[in-house]
């Protein structure tokens, strides 16, 4: 058991490592990517100034500035940039070899090198994201009560696994294809549009808004920033975490199941 | 020394080009999808709030001053210039780095033919060209249904001319950035840097407005002019032509040659300090 948790620590420390090789690079990254929030604001002045009401499906100009803010940070837990594409890499070259002499298998590697990245990430772009939340303040209701704000928490912690497990399934669907970028890209397009990233899911019409609230992307990006802004009635708050932890768990059972059914079909290509 | 022909040589690109993308067909057939199917729900997405704003309001609906068909005209406009600078530019763009990482950027200096011309245009991306198609079928079903609006034969002549302006000013500030990779090495940032600058061009430049919006929007038209791009020729087709437009539509050519001039001059600067690469 001991030596057990000493090999995550050692491979956990290992990725951190590697992720602060490049911090330069990495905190102008990350304050880049709150430029195109910029737009958003003066295109949502735009709509609202047309509006007659100044509310859009329950949405103030302002709910939406603190909801597309708020997805960037759930983003910033539930996103995986590479993580599909890199394991279906390493089953195509062959490189998967070394996890099956190794004492820690793929998925469990890639959890925790992932930890390690985000780790950093957030030590890093914690500088930035606070000083645009504290220049955007007024757009915010105000900090939402106890058992919300635990709740936004915890779905930002079930979002890092879900997208990770998520995310290894497509990977490991090279078993089976060995080339997946079409799924990826059909992946990035729906993830795009229907985890809430691009507009308030509540846009969406009928029965499309009902087919996108069962399916596992709005936990990605919507659900944690609907949480904070206390879109989600009390009465479907837990129950609404209680599916987000069931899909979580379905994807974590699905991903090691492909990946022992992978292995067993797995056949060594490359050198 | 005889000159080489340009218009030769870059129609040996794009005949090359396309040989290749028809030797990866399924590639190249899911890049379509995907170009396409982005552009569709991104209309899909402006679409919804059009509905909303019908919904909600006294009857009318605009961003800015657009009406819905007037910003669909914009839309296909924003997939017109874009997909031709992708189709052109884009991946020679994202080889130069290549190049100069590698060093192969010296076989490209050795040819008996302008560099930037070379580096510029030598891979053609002919995924884009279903791209264009949507974009007209979008103007040919908006334009008919922009209230008021009849176009006059002047329209039909400036609107391509200012879509190729844009591009060239697009393609001007990417091969400007794309140069700087020969002082760096290398330049992922930069590239976000594209995405993130260009991504203010895909809006009205009404938008921009009050203390904080008019200061970028006239950074953004005047300095490094980028909201000229898809601005000018979308307002030249969709809305009526008025005098008080013809400043802008005159900027928007001298900001096009004056973009070109920029980045030759960038590029030629980059070229003298590359070393070469170990090889």
């Amino acid at each position: 058991m001991l030596a057990r948790a000493q090999i995550w620590w050692t491979v956990f420390t290992m990725c951190v490592a590697e992720r602060l090789a490049y911090r330069g690079d990495f905190v102008l990254g990350t304050t880049m990517r709150f430029l195109p929030i910029i737009t958003q604001i003066f295109l949502w002045t735009a709509v609202f100034a047309s509006s007659g009401s100044g509310t859009m499906v329950g949405f103030t100009r302002d709910d939406i500035v603190a909801y597309y803010l708020l997805t960037m940070v759930a983003r910033a837990f539930s996103s995986m940039p590479g993580l599909a594409s890199g394991i279906a890499g390493q089953i195509r070259n062959g490189e998967i070899k070394k996890f099956l002499i190794q004492p820690i298998d793929l998925v469990g590697f890639s959890l925790l090198a992932r930890l390690g990245h985000k780790v950093v990430y957030y030590g890093v772009a914690i500088g930035p994201f606070a000083l645009v939340f504290w220049l955007c303040r007024s757009y915010f209701p105000g900090w939402p009560p106890g058992e919300y704000l635990a709740a936004f928490l915890l779905s930002l912690v079930m979002s890092f696994l879900l997208g990770f497990f998520l995310e290894a399934s497509l990977g490991l669907a090279g078993f089976w294809t060995l080339e997946i970028s079409s799924l990826l890209f059909v992946y990035m397009l729906f993830n795009f549009f229907f985890s809430g990233h691009m507009f308030p899911l509540e846009i969406l019409p009928e029965p499309w808004r009902t087919w996108v609230g069962w399916m596992p992307l709005k936990y990605l990006a919507y659900f944690p920033a609907a949480v904070f802004l206390q879109k989600i009635p009390a009465d479907q708050l837990w129950q609404e975490m209680g599916v987000m932890a069931l899909w979580t768990l379905f994807f974590f059972v699905l991903c090691r199941r492909m990946m022992h059914a992978g292995f067993n079909r797995y056949s060594g290509y490359g050198g | 020394m005889h000159r080489p022909s340009y218009l030769a040589v870059f129609w040996m690109f794009a005949r090359n080009s396309l040989i290749r993308d028809m030797t990866f067909r399924t590639n190249y057939i899911i890049e379509v999808i995907f170009g396409v199917s982005w552009a569709l729900m991104n209309l899909g997405f402006y679409t919804l709030i059009y509905r909303l704003m019908y919904a909600d309001g006294d009857g009318h609906a605009s961003i800015a001053g657009w009406s819905q068909y007037e910003f669909f005209v914009f839309i296909a406009t924003t997939i017109l210039v874009n997909s031709l600078v992708e189709g052109l530019f884009m991946s020679n763009a994202e080889e130069l780095s290549e190049l100069t990482r590698t060093g192969g950027l010296d076989f490209a200096l050795l040819k008996p033919i302008d560099t930037q011309f070379l580096v510029s245009l030598q891979r053609i991306n002919w995924s884009a060209i279903p791209k264009l198609v949507l974009a007209l079928a979008l103007l040919a079903y908006s334009i008919p249904r922009i209230e008021g609006l009849t176009l006059s034969p002047i329209q039909f002549v400036l609107y391509p001319l200012y879509v190729i302006m844009g591009t060239l000013i697009l393609y001007s500030v990417m091969i400007a950035l794309a140069a700087t990779s020969i002082w760096l090495g290398r330049n992922q940032s930069l590239y976000d840097f594209w995405f993130y600058i260009t991504n203010f061009s895909r809006y009205p430049m009404e938008i921009y407005a009050g203390p904080f919006g008019s200061p970028l929007r006239y950074a953004f038209t005047y300095f490094i002019p980028i909201l000229v791009v898809i601005n000018v020729p979308a307002a030249t087709l969709a809305k009526p032509l008025s005098a008080a437009d013809w400043p802008l539509a005159g900027f928007a050519l001298f900001a096009t040659v004056a973009s070109l001039a920029f980045s030759r001059w960038v590029f030629q600067r980059a070229l003298l300090s590359y070393r070469s690469a170990s090889s």
